[in-house]
């Protein structure tokens, strides 16, 4: 139907009475990164939580507007939230490992949806998810240590790796390396670059540098509005909108 | 030396002073209610083990008897029973205390008066169980009478034995003979855990079997309704129902339901499990249901804290991965809950075997000799007359042989004991299954 990954027409978000995503239009493309910046508050992670419909967590939370993956729209009554999120990953801001080992954080996903016929299988899940998190080196000596027991960042990219176990299409990032030290950003950033090979990636940061460095496209939030939405370079060297050029130049935040 | 705007930090300003005061007060009234509660317990353990330790110790006189097959027979077929055998150690203990020069001049009605009316029923049930026993002489262990029993604690002297009509100072002075010759002795007390109750007239055989038993009963019943509908209760409201006016009205009747005096649970069972689904009479079936009924909100309330307790990023990052909400329950909040949930469901226990004003209203101060049986076909599950361990200790400090008060207050310290027991375990369970994140 279209080259999109993700499609999101007139979305509007409220919590209770507060409007907090006002007509937003996104198209998002497969196999790039997507960057959300924008001042807090603004709701990058709102929407962000809409394109896997974790807002259906929240009671007072209210969707309207069209958002289709694959031309599917996934606010259809026919859709199983759960189908949607194995489909579309998720790593959230503050490093949430479950307290169990750290293979059976990784194991977990394609455990309950059924990606590994036998115990190999599984364990070569948990290894590939981990490579690919940069994280093996540090716990293939240790895969039985509880995932809490790890550094925030180790934490981060052990989220990373349960999430990318399931074989999403779609990786949502929210600020993954805001608990994070350069060393690790980098890796994170590393690892976001070799996801684009196969996902599709959108991430929300409040880093300016990080979102030139990682993303090929970049959405500029503010007060609910999508004020500007384009190629990264772009955005970053020629913003069209005023509010984007004060805010990338620091004089908005 | 110092010249800063703050002073030397070597003299405290006045500001500090102050502070570091009120610090200093406020610790002792922490310490001094501290003090106060100590005390407080402190005292009232003292009072009870000093009334009701003694009831684990009894006393028992020992004599050999002799039965040959035809007295056994000749017993079993009069019509009092009991009466006969009693006749058997009577002769008995006329025959030891003759050979052993032990009678003087006590009448002899004063030396049987000093053996248990429950004795003849020992006797009984020992030779049933022993039937080789007959036509031998052997050694018998047999309840002494509450008084003297009362004697070798304390209870009673030869001046308050001269006033009571149901022992005399004869029989005291029997007794210290009796004693010098090592014929009574005092045992530890088996039978006031397996006994059950006995009549106004018989402390010394009264025990606490069938009110044990029938706690046990109700702690099963509470155990296996009130754990599970308590959970899916608070599982529903915490996890799956939407924040709304009716979730908030239910919220609040819980609590309040918490707080409902334990009687008014007696009156509901009454009305509606025996007055309107005929249950039995003070049946630990029905006494299980009314404490289920009183014990649900205490174990909600726990399960719900501890279910809240749970950070909601465990809940979001199983979302995350494509868990469904019932995944996210039971794979990981409910395991982290669980401690909570455990503790919170023994110190409901706890509560309900306590509990004595609701079941005082089902009935269940009955005076039950038999033991309820768990199952029969007439009266179905748990549906046997029974008491229950507080009732016990009501039912006893109501009697007037102050030979029951040693008990009631023996009964409150095995029930401590019970308590003690749960509590310890609770915190148990709770430290081996705490988890960190
Ligand atoms: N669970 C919630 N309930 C009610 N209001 C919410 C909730 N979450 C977010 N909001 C509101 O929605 C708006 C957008 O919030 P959102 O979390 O999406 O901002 P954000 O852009 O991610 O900010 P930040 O960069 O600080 O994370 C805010 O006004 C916030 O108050
Ligand atoms: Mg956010």
């Amino acid at each position: 139907m279209t080259d999109y990954k993700i499609s999101a027409k007139g979305v509007q978000v409220y919590y209770g009475d507060n409007h907090a995503i006002k007509d937003v239009d996104v198209q998002i493309e497969d196999k790039t990164v997507t960057a959300f910046i924008g001042p807090s508050g603004c709701g990058k992670s709102t929407f962000l939580r809409t394109l896997n419909r974790m807002n259906d967590t929240i009671d007072i939370c209210r969707v309207v507007g069209d958002i289709r993956i694959d031309g599917e729209d996934i606010y259809d009554p026919a859709v199983d939230p759960v189908q949607l999120r194995a489909k579309v990953g998720m790593v959230f801001q503050k490093p949430n490992p479950f307290p169990k080992s750290i293979y059976d954080n990784v194991a977990y996903g394609p455990k309950i949806h059924g990606l590994a016929r036998n115990k190999a299988d599984l364990d070569e899940i948990v290894e590939k998810s981990l490579r690919k998190a940069a994280l093996w080196n540090e716990a293939k000596d240790r895969l039985d240590a509880p995932g809490t027991g790890l550094s925030g960042g180790q934490q981060q990219r052990l989220c990373i790796a349960r999430a990318i176990a399931t074989a999403p299409e779609v990786l949502l990032m929210d600020e993954p390396c805001s608990a994070l030290d350069p060393i690790a950003t980098a890796q994170v950033e590393e690892l976001i670059d070799e996801l684009r090979q196969s996902y599709s990636v959108v991430i929300v940061t409040h880093s300016m540098q990080q979102a030139a460095r990682v993303s090929q496209r970049t959405a500029f939030f503010h007060l609910g509005n999508l004020v500007e939405y384009g190629e990264t370079d772009k955005i970053f060297t020629n913003p069209e909108d005023p509010r984007t050029e004060s805010y990338i130049s620091g004089r908005i935040g | 030396m110092s010249t800063s705007k703050h002073g030397s930090l070597l003299t405290l300003d006045a500001r500090t002073k102050k502070r570091n005061a009120a610090e200093k007060r406020f610790r002792a009234y922490g310490l001094g209610a501290i003090v106060i509660a100590v005390a407080a317990l402190a005292m009232l353990l003292i009072s009870i083990i000093a009334n009701g330790a003694s009831s684990f110790r009894q006393t028992y006189i020992s004599f050999p008897v002799t039965i040959s097959a035809e007295e056994i027979e000749a017993a079993e077929s009069s019509l009092l029973k009991t009466g006969a055998y009693n006749k058997i150690i009577q002769t008995g203990l006329l025959a030891y205390l003759t050979e052993r020069d032990l009678l003087q001049d006590t009448p002899e009605a004063d030396a049987f008066g000093m053996i248990s009316g429950e004795a003849g029923s020992t006797f009984r049930q020992f030779i049933l169980a022993n039937p080789d026993a007959a036509g031998t002489t052997f050694q018998l262990d047999l309840l002494a009478n509450g008084r003297i029993d009362g004697y070798y604690k304390g209870r009673v002297t030869a001046e308050t034995a001269a006033l009571d009509k149901n022992v005399t100072p004869a029989q005291l002075e029997l007794a210290d003979r009796l004693a010098a010759d090592g014929a009574l002795v005092k045992q530890f007390n088996w039978d006031f855990f397996t006994n059950p109750d006995a009549s106004d007239q018989r402390p010394e055989a009264a025990g606490l079997g069938v009110a044990i038993l029938g706690s046990l009963y109700m702690m099963a019943v509470v155990l296996c309704l009130a754990l599970p509908i308590g959970v899916a209760a608070s599982i529903y409201l915490e996890e799956f129902a939407r924040k709304n006016w009716i979730t908030d009205v239910i919220e609040v009747n819980i609590a309040n339901l918490a707080a409902v005096p334990s009687i008014v649970y007696g009156i509901l069972g009454l009305a509606i499990f025996i007055n309107f689904a005929e249950f039995n009479q003070s049946s630990p079936l029905v006494g299980g249901l009314v404490l289920t009924l009183m014990t649900l909100p205490t174990i909600i309330i726990s399960t719900r804290a501890s279910l809240k307790s749970i950070p909601p990023s465990i809940r979001d990052a199983a979302l995350g991965v494509g868990a469904s909400k019932m995944q996210s329950v039971f794979h990981h909040v409910l395991p982290l809950a669980s401690p909570g949930i455990l503790t919170g469901t023994i110190i409901g226990l706890a509560q309900a075997l306590g509990e004595t004003a609701p079941l005082l209203l089902i009935g269940m101060v009955a005076f039950v000799k038999e033991y309820p049986a768990a199952y029969t076909a007439d009266a179905g599950l748990f549906g046997e007359a029974s008491t229950a361990l507080p009732v016990q200790v009501f039912n006893w400090t109501q009697r007037s042989d102050p030979a029951f008060v040693e008990r009631a207050s023996g009964a409150i310290i095995t029930l401590l004991i019970f308590l003690l027991i749960m509590n310890a375990l609770a915190i148990f369970l709770r430290k081996k299954f705490e988890r960190r994140w």
